[in-house]
């Protein structure tokens, strides 16, 4: 079977500076593949590239089989891969429920009824049935993002992509964000986290990427990449983080 | 004559109180089309000049100068007066609510780009990233978060655009103003002038504290 998501060669600058080297990496459906590495090392960029909030310069990018280079395809890209920001951004003006329901109804064709129903359902799975009518400025961080959880999984896809989730939270928040997280693992849906929490990503990963100055470079399961590193790069980053 | 009699007669006002609520009601009326008007010009205006093609971007900026550097009397006075001299002949409501519409268009247009632009770049980046067609991204997300941050100037644009309905009175339209100087000729005695007077600024007094209070939330909020 292909994989639902591969890079090829990609690349991508900012002006002079190289965010992406060369990239290569293959996702099969139904992983969970955690990113890890120093910051400005690409990770965010690199999952940015495939749902193409930012454009990749050279190379491929297929998401579940559709060229992310063709703008005729891009809409569809976005349908099978949702997003969670580290900064939630939900849409502050409207409810919870409507920021949930709004894309459903908007890009999918469902009724308002049918997509509130979903965003019920969904609210719930995430534990905010109760909070559903409330704006996101009522809520505390760790609820906002599992509203942007809830919002990403309602239009079904079948990838979520997650651009440091709990980086912007209190500390005492990040665990539920993480639970849920860890709960949509075992649904079988395809997950690429990036992430500072390591233990988070030697709990859920099937593999782990380890990013440094915009390439790949160590890729492996979790028990080998954290207990027998191979790059130096690698270990004097593990190093870095376990003195902190 | 006492001064009460000469600016605060109250007979005289009594007399010419018809006449400019007459007037303020046609003053009203043009306000408001030019600041409806001005808002959908405006609009547009700003999405061309975000969003359009480069040649198109450079029409619109020449536009909001132009129209921002043209003295609004001299606008008004060209449509009415010059106009017919080609074929074009419009009243003088016409011509106010036209003038007052390209002005305040323009001051708009400058107004809402900055809204658009203060909204967070991750709103935009999650619309995307749901797949919100440009125009949905556009009107279900940046749009009502901009207004809100615009409300206050456009507000103010709003205002300016009430006072400056009274520059239609050279142009023989019955408004306000031009009630009461008629009033004051008619009755010879200066107090219809006072009356309009106070009516401007009952009317606008309200938007005008609104504006400020607004503003100082904002401040605060931003801080």
């Amino acid at each position: 079977m292909a994989p639902i998501i591969e890079l090829r060669a990609v690349d991508k600058s900012y002006g002079a500076f190289k965010a992406l080297k060369a990239i290569d990496l293959c996702v099969e459906a139904g992983e969970v593949v955690v990113v890890i590495g120093p910051s400005g090392s690409g990770k965010s960029t690199l999952i940015r590239c495939i749902n193409q909030i930012e454009a990749h310069d050279s190379g491929t990018i297929r998401v579940n089989g559709l060229d992310a280079g063709r703008p005729d395809q891009l809409t569809r890209i976005r349908t099978e891969a949702g997003m969670v920001f580290q900064n939630f951004n939900l849409f502050p003006h409207m409810s919870c429920l409507r920021n949930v329901a709004l894309a459903p109804v908007r890009v999918r064709g469902l009724t308002w009824a049918e997509a509130n129903e979903r965003a019920r359902k969904l609210l719930a799975r995430v534990g905010l049935a109760e909070q559903a009518d409330k704006f996101p400025n009522q809520l505390s961080g760790g609820q906002q993002q599992r509203v942007g959880i809830a919002r990403a999984l309602a239009m079904e896809p079948k990838v979520l992509l997650f651009d440091e989730p709990t980086s912007a939270l209190d500390p005492e928040m990040v665990g539920e964000v993480l639970d849920v997280i860890q709960q949509l693992a075992r649904t079988g849906v395809t997950l690429i986290i990036v992430t500072h929490e390591m233990g988070f990503a030697r709990r859920v990963a099937n593999r782990v990427v380890f990013m440094d100055a915009g390439r790949v470079v160590e890729v492996g399961p979790p028990n080998l990449l954290f207990d027998a590193p191979q790059d130096p790069r690698l270990r004097t980053f593990l190093n870095s983080i376990l003195s902190t | 004559m006492s001064v009460f009699e000469t600016f605060l007669n109250w007979k005289v006002f009594a007399d010419s109180l018809p006449l400019l609520l007459m007037g303020l009601r046609i003053t009203v009326g043009l306000g408001v089309a030019a600041i409806l008007l001005g808002a959908v010009g405006g609009l547009l205006l700003a999405l061309l000049r975000l969003y359009g093609p480069a040649p198109v971007r450079f029409l619109t900026i020449t536009y909001i100068n132009v129209f921002r550097a043209i003295p609004l009397l001299v606008l008004l006075i060209v449509i009415y007066y010059a106009l017919p001299f080609v074929g074009l002949r419009l009243t003088s409501f016409t011509s106010a609510t036209l003038a007052l519409s390209l002005v305040s268009a323009a001051y708009s247009a400058e107004i809402l780009p900055a809204g658009i632009e203060g909204v967070p770049r991750g709103q935009a980046e999650a619309a995307r990233a749901l797949g919100l067609s440009k125009s949905r991204q556009m009107t279900d997300v940046i749009l009502p978060q901009a207004i809100k941050l615009v409300i206050p100037p456009l507000t103010s644009n709003a205002i300016n655009v009430l006072k400056d309905t009274s520059l239609a009175s050279v142009v023989a339209m019955p408004d306000l103003l031009k009630q009461a100087t008629q009033a004051e000729a008619l009755a010879a005695n200066p107090t219809p002038l006072i009356g309009a007077a106070l009516i401007y600024i009952l009317l606008l007094l309200p938007f005008v504290s609104l504006v400020g209070l607004a503003e100082v939330r904002l401040a605060r909020r931003t801080r």
